[in-house]
C-alpha cells in the first residue's frame, strides 16, 4: 500500500518513523504500525526529515522511548505529541 | 521462490569452496609493503594486501595477528598465497599454517638480501601462481558451500525498518540450507545485549556472548574520556535519524532474523561446530569488522547501509543493499541491492529477501559487486593495544 507516510516497528512503541523525504508540521501523516499491520493517523508539529522520529504521544522528562518494542534511552527535555524526537530531547541510558 | 541448490565456485584442495580466485602478495608486517606491492604491480593478476602492522607486536595482540594473516590466506577466495616479511620466522609460522589447506603457499624475507632482488624472485613466483591460478574453472558446487557473514555500516533508521530485516529475511531462508553465517560489532549491540545473549543456542553460547560484551563494554568504560555519542551512534547515523546506541543496537540486531548462535568466535577465528550462525568479537568499523570475517573463513559478505558507506574488502566480495530511497539515488555506483520499496510498502520483507538471496547467488557465481568494480579493497587490521 502506498501512501505511509510513517512506520512504527510495534505497538507498544511511542515513536514512528518518518519515511518520505519528510513531512511538514500541521501534516495530516498516515501510519503503519508494522508489527499488527494496523494503521493510525497522526498529525506533525514539526518539519521531521526521512528516517528521523515523530512523537506519538506526549512524553515527559524522564520517560522511556520505546522502539522495537524495546528501551532505546530517556527523554531529557518533554516532547509533545508530533514533535521531532531526536539529540536534542532524548538521551541514552547507557554511555 | 525456490532458492537454487546450487552456485558455481572454485572447488579447494581442503574441500571449502571460493566465490573469488585470488592470487595474493601478503605481507607480513608493515615495511614489506613495498616489496609486496611491487610484485603485483609486475604480475598481472595478483593482489598485494598491504597493511600499517606486524612489528614489535605481542600477546594476544601478536596472536590476532598471526590469526588474521593465516586466515586471510586460508580463506577459499584465495588460490595461491605469496608471503613477504622482513625475516623469515614469523614469515614461515604464516607460511607453514596456510599450507595446511593444501594450496600453493610460498614465503620469502627481505633481510640480507633487500627489496630490489626479493621482489625479482618474488615476481617469478608469483608469475607461476598467477598463471597456474588462471585455469581453475568454476564448478557447481552446494549452496551449503556459502559462507555469508554480515555486519552494516552508516546506518540509520531505514537499516532497522528493512535493510538489516532484509538480510534477516535471508538468514532464515538460508539457515537451514546448512549455509555458515556470522555477524558481529560486539559494541554496537549495547543496548539490545540481554536480547542478543538469549538469541544464543545452548547455555554455554549465551554465557559466552556476555563474557565477551562485558568485556568490550568495561574496556569502552574504562578508555571513553568524555562519552561516545561522536562514535556511537556517528554523526551520519546522528543524520540518519538514529538518537541512541540502544537505537542503533536494535536496529543492527535485526539482520540476524530469528537465528539462534551456536557459538562465540573470537576476532578472526574459524568456526568448528558446523553450519549455523555465529558471532564473532568484532569492533563496528566496517573494515576491521570485515576482514576479521574474512579471515574467519567467510567467502561472501552482505552490508546493509543506510547513508551509505562505501567499504570493500580485498579477498572477500562485499554486496551492499539499501533502504534509504536518497542514498539508492545519490549513491547508486555503491549499491547492489535496493530495497527501498519496502518502505513505500511496494515490496514486502519476503520479497526483499528472495531478491537479496538472488543477487548473493550472481555474486557468488561471479558477478562483480559494485565495491569490487570501484577497486575498494580495504584490509585492516585489528589491533588490541600498544607495541613493545
Amino acid at each position: 500500500m502506498a501512501g505511509t507516510d510513517i512506520i512504527i516497528h510495534d505497538e507498544k512503541d511511542n515513536v514512528g518513523v518518518v519515511v518520505i523525504e519528510k513531512i511538514t508540521p500541521k501534516q495530516d501523516c498516515d501510519c503503519w504500525i508494522m508489527e499488527n499491520d494496523k494503521s493510525v493517523k497522526i498529525q506533525s508539529m514539526d518539519e521531521i526529515p526521512l528516517g528521523h522520529k515523530i512523537a506519538m504521544t506526549d512524553l515527559n522528562e524522564g520517560d522511556t522511548i520505546l522502539k522495537y518494542g524495546h528501551d532505546i534511552g530517556k527523554v531529557v527535555k518533554s516532547i509533545r505529541k508530533g514533535e521531532h524526537v531526536h539529540v536534542h530531547n532524548v538521551k541514552t541510558k547507557k554511555w | 521462490m525456490e532458492i537454487p541448490k546450487t552456485f558455481l565456485g572454485y572447488k579447494r584442495e581442503d574441500g571449502r569452496t571460493g566465490t573469488r580466485n585470488h592470487v595474493i602478495i601478503l605481507p607480513v608486517d608493515d615495511i614489506s609493503n613495498a616489496c609486496a606491492e611491487a610484485v603485483a604491480n609486475n604480475i598481472k593478476g595478483t593482489i598485494a594486501l598491504p597493511h600499517s602492522y606486524g612489528r614489535l607486536q605481542f600477546g594476544a595482540d601478536l596472536e590476532l595477528h598471526f590469526r588474521t594473516m593465516i586466515g586471510t590466506g586460508k580463506n577459499p577466495n584465495v588460490a595461491a598465497v605469496i608471503v613477504i616479511g622482513i625475516e623469515p620466522k614469523w614469515t614461515k609460522r604464516i607460511v607453514d599454517a596456510i599450507a595446511t589447506t593444501g594450496k600453493p603457499v610460498e614465503g620469502f624475507s627481505i633481510e640480507g638480501v633487500g627489496d630490489i632482488d626479493t621482489i625479482a624472485r618474488v615476481s617469478k613466483k608469483a608469475q607461476e601462481f598467477s598463471i597456474w591460478a588462471s585455469e581453475k574453472q568454476r564448478e557447481e558446487r552446494p549452496i551449503s558451500d556459502l559462507w555469508i557473514s554480515v555486519k552494516c555500516g552508516e546506518s540509520d533508521t531505514t537499516s532497522g525498518l528493512a535493510s538489516n530485516p532484509t538480510v534477516g529475511n535471508l538468514m532464515d531462508k538460508l539457515e537451514p540450507l546448512g549455509v555458515h553465517l556470522c555477524f558481529g560489532e560486539t559494541s554496537e549491540l549495547t543496548g539490545a545485549e540481554t536480547v542478543c545473549e538469549k538469541r544464543g543456542k545452548t547455555p554455554e553460547a549465551q554465557e559466552k556472548f556476555r563474557k565477551t560484551w562485558s568485556s568490550y563494554n568495561d574496556f569502552i568504560l574504562k578508555e571513553a574520556t568524555d562519552d561516545l555519542s561522536e562514535s556511537q551512534p556517528t554523526a551520519g547515523n546522528i543524520a540518519g535519524g538514529l538518537t541512541t546506541i540502544e537505537e542503533k543496537a536494535f536496529g543492527n540486531f535485526q539482520k540476524i532474523g530469528g537465528c539462534k548462535f551456536i557459538d562465540v568466535l573470537e576476532p578472526a577465528e574459524e568456526p568448528t561446530k558446523g553450519p549455523g550462525l555465529y558471532f564473532m568479537d568484532t569492533s563496528s568499523a566496517a573494515a576491521e569488522c570485515v576482514t576479521l570475517q574474512a579471515a574467519g573463513g567467510f567467502n561472501l559478505h552482505l552490508f546493509p547501509t543506510g547513508q551509505g558507506n562505501i567499504i570493500g574488502n580485498p579477498i572477500e566480495p562485499v554486496v551492499k543493499l539499501t533502504a534509504n530511497p536518497l542514498t539508492a539515488r545519490t549513491m547508486s555506483e555503491h549499491i547492489d541491492v535496493d530495497v527501498s520499496k519496502i518502505l513505500s510498502r511496494e515490496m514486502n520483507l519476503d520479497e526483499a529477501g528472495d531478491e537479496l538471496i538472488k543477487a548473493t547467488i550472481r555474486v557468488a557465481n561471479g558477478r562483480l559487486t559494485c565495491a569490487e568494480a570501484l577497486g575498494h579493497r580495504e584490509f585492516v587490521m585489528t589491533k588490541l593495544y600498544r607495541s613493545a
